[in-house]
This record gives C-alpha cells, sequence and structure tokens, in this order.
C-alpha cells in the first residue's frame, strides 16, 4: 500500500488471495474507509471504468518469459506487487505486477493500462522468476525528471526509461551474480529492492540477492558497498530523509535461510553511502530471532530526527524515532507484514 | 428473483450483509446468474470468473440444491427451486486454507 505524495488522503492497497484473485481498495480520507475504484453501484458515470480495478491484461500477445526450469513460459498475470502513486497527481498511480509487467492508472486506479515498452524489451524471453515469482517490486519516480522511472524486477534486474515508460534499457552493468550462468550478463539479475533519495536521483541503493550495491550515474554503473556487513544478503534498503549518505539495510543469513544472521535482528545503518556500516541493536532481540524482513516492509518518515520503521515476518513492526539508534515495537502479533509505509502528516 | 449466497470475503467487498437477490431476463443458468451479479455488484467482475474468458476461478465453486455443479456447462438450465427463489444459488470459495 501507498499514499499519495500530493493528496495524503489519498491511499492505495493492493488485496490478492487465491480465492477471489486481485482486488485494489482505495481510500480518500487517509484510511478510515477503504473502496474499490470503480466498484459500487452499477450506475455508470459517464466516462468511469466500472468494475475494472482488478483488471490487468497484457497489452498485445503476452509473449513467453524463462521459467525456472529453462523452458518458455506465458506470461500471465497473477497479483500486484507494488503500487507508486505519481509525485503530482492523486488519481495517477503505478501497478508493479506479477509476472513482470508495469501499469498505471489515471482515473485514481478504476482501470489500468500496460506500459508495454517494459516487458516487450528484447531481454523479456530471458526473464526469470525468483523463488517470490517474477515480480516488479520496486519503481522509482524522479521529481526533478518525469520522463525518468526506474523500476526492478526479480530475477531479470534494473531497467529505466527515460521517455515516461514508452521504452526501457537494462541497467544492471556492475552488478556480478554467481548464481546464475553469466554473472555478469545483461538480465537475470535478482534484484530485491532499489532505494533513491528524492534530492538525489541519480544515487540508488539496491539489495541485491546478495551483495549492496550503489550506482552514482543512474543506475548505468553500480559497484558494490557491502563492506563490513555481516551478511550482504537481505530484502529491504532505504534511505535517510535527510541526510542522502546514510542507509539502512537488515542482514539476513542466505537465500536458504531467511532469518538474521545469529538470530540476532540487527538494523545495519551506513552513514558513509555504503562499504563502512555499524550494527543497531538497542531495543531489537538479540537471540534466537527467527524472522524476516520483507522487500517493501521498510520505511522513513520526513520528521526531524528521522524515523526509520520495519515490520517482520513475525508480525511486528519496530520504530526508531531516532534514525535508527533505538527501536521499540509499535504493533505485534500481526501476521507477516508485507508492507510498511509511513505519512508525514505535520 | 434469484437468491445469491456469497462467501464471506465477497459480502464484505461488496458491502452486502445477507444473501443476494437478481432478477434474469432470461431463463436461470450459471453464466446468467454471474452476468446479473456483475452487472449489479461491479466490484465483483474479475473475482468469482475471469474478466476475459469468463472462466470460473479455481477456487471458486457454485452448488445448487446440494449438488455441486462447478463443473457442468455455464449455460445449463438450473433446478426450478432456484429459478423461483426458493432455494438459493450457492456461491463458495474452497476450504483451502488450511
Amino acid at each position: 500500500m501507498k499514499g499519495s505524495p500530493v493528496d495524503p488522503e489519498r491511499l492505495y492497497a493492493s488485496q490478492t488471495s487465491a480465492w477471489f484473485g486481485q482486488i485494489i481498495q482505495r481510500s480518500d480520507d487517509g484510511g478510515k474507509s477503504w473502496n474499490t475504484p470503480g466498484g459500487g453501484p452499477a450506475i455508470n458515470p459517464q466516462g468511469m471504468s466500472m468494475g475494472e480495478s482488478n483488471k490487468f491484461v497484457y497489452d498485445g500477445v503476452p509473449g513467453t518469459h524463462q521459467w525456472y526450469d529453462g523452458t518458455q513460459h506465458p506470461w500471465e498475470f497473477k497479483r500486484v506487487w507494488h503500487l507508486e502513486p505519481s509525485l503530482d497527481d492523486p488519481n495517477h498511480v503505478y501497478a508493479g505486477v506479477e509476472d513482470a509487467a508495469l501499469f498505471q492508472s489515471k482515473d485514481g486506479g478504476a482501470s489500468w493500462q500496460e506500459l508495454s515498452g517494459l516487458r516487450k524489451h528484447d531481454t523479456g524471453p530471458k526473464w526469470q522468476p525468483g523463488a517470490g515469482g517474477m515480480c516488479l517490486h520496486t519503481i522509482l519516480l524522479d521529481q526533478k525528471n518525469p520522463a525518468r522511472i526506474s523500476v526492478a524486477i526479480s530475477a531479470a534486474g534494473a531497467f529505466r526509461s527515460d521517455d515516461g515508460g514508452k521504452t526501457w534499457k537494462p541497467i544492471n552493468r556492475g552488478l556480478h551474480s554467481q548464481y546464475i550462468p553469466d554473472p555478469l550478463a545483461e538480465v537475470g539479475h535478482c534484484v530485491h529492492r532499489i532505494a533513491m533519495h528524492p534530492s538525489r536521483p541519480n544515487t540508488l541503493f539496491m539489495q541485491k540477492h546478495w551483495d549492496v550495491m550503489r550506482s552514482d550515474d543512474a543506475g548505468d554503473s553500480w559497484r558494490e558497498v557491502s563492506g563490513n556487513l555481516p551478511s550482504d544478503f537481505g530484502f529491504p534498503i532505504d534511505v535517510h530523509a535527510h541526510e542522502p549518505e546514510t542507509i539502512y539495510v537488515v542482514p539476513i543469513k542466505s537465500d536458504s535461510e531467511h532469518f538474521p544472521p545469529d538470530g540476532k535482528l540487527r538494523v545495519y545503518r551506513s552513514r558513509t553511502g555504503g562499504n563502512e556500516w555499524e550494527e543497531l541493536t538497542k531495543g531489537l532481540p538479540q537471540r534466537d530471532c527467527y524472522v524476516n524482513v520483507l522487500r517493501d516492509a521498510m520505511s522513513v518518515d520526513s520528521l526531524d530526527p528521522c524515523g526509520i520503521y520495519f515490520g517482520t515476518t513475525g508480525g511486528q513492526v519496530y520504530a526508531s524515532a531516532d534514525g535508527g539508534d533505538s527501536w521499540n515495537p509499535i504493533v505485534r502479533d500481526l501476521p507477516a507484514v508485507l508492507s510498511v509505509e509511513v505519512q508525514t502528516l505535520c | 428473483m434469484i437468491r445469491v449466497v456469497l462467501p464471506h470475503h465477497l459480502r464484505t467487498l461488496a458491502h452486502v450483509d445477507d444473501e443476494i437477490h437478481v432478477d434474469l431476463n432470461s431463463s436461470a443458468t450459471v453464466r446468467a446468474i454471474i452476468d446479473a451479479i456483475e452487472e449489479k455488484y461491479p466490484v465483483l467482475r474479475g473475482t468469482i470468473r475471469d474478466h476475459e474468458t469468463k472462466k470460473r476461478r479455481p477456487l471458486v465453486r457454485f452448488f445448487a440444491c446440494g449438488e455441486d455443479i462447478s463443473h457442468e456447462p455455464p449455460d445449463t438450465p438450473l433446478p426450478d427451486s432456484i429459478a423461483k427463489g426458493t432455494e438459493p444459488f450457492f456461491i463458495m470459495g474452497a476450504i483451502a486454507g488450511g
């Protein structure tokens, strides 16, 4: 879920179940009430799409991508992984979906159209699903350059458009993935998350399957900044609201062991944009902790000092009001936390 | 008037508390009932059957008079008791949540 940066009352949320498929919900009152856009009484205001907020249809013949066993597999819509409201219009919102594609709605989520230049990129048949499916999970918008959109897909990699989503290019140079046949391939990298400070859109920070990476040229080239992390596997990554060189990750033991190293839940902070990391443990469980932190489950507020928040698969949401120095569980005993988003309302 | 019992989640989505009622212009079939539900409650489009192919979602089942008719052709006439509203038509979510 995510709120519009220009209208704090406007929130978007994605629900998915095996029974009833995709549901898009929207709130126009800051979360007090929720409705399915275009799903109300069957009176069709002129031009309003009705009952199509969950209709995600690929543009044209979908084609195929690579399956786990190396064969080609048809593109099939499964769910929305991430919703990203535009920076200037509360009715304009992007959706990253599985199987990987980018959609947008310009009517508040009532109907969706694919920005199909991404999925139709020449490398599309080489894209393959990660363990969680072939998901487009990261959408970065550049407030200085509205034509620029960057996305990330597991397991294809990162892509950038400089023309509002019509055409795309892979931006994976410098990524090194030993678990794929060509570790330096143009696509096929399992990018877990990318974060960006809005004041520095050319600097991107990436948590890859393994490795924490940094780019200072909008993704044209990357270098590793894992430094002294106890494990450079993990899912979320985020940037401090006021310090563009201060970043946060949550190391996880390995791709087959989704829990913190040594059973200690530690956030790592770098104040140098990577390479030099300090562990943040005050208020976090330091023994027998075997939760994971998923890629969309970390967020920052814009207060001073900056607040940091993350949720776990064990159902806790931890918050730090002092930039990560100390933590408190602000809610516990939820189901696995998939998404943590913050709005600063004062 | 056809009486329809929706699964819990779809009642929540459609903002209805109890069984719903739809009127048909044609004979009572699964296709006609789902068409009428989707017309009256657009929010339910895509949740019971696919938007494009109109195929029933795999974990959704249809029952009439105690019989599972999920695999019957969608234009098969339904029993009189469904058509006359003496028995409800059941749409159920599979018990697959563990």
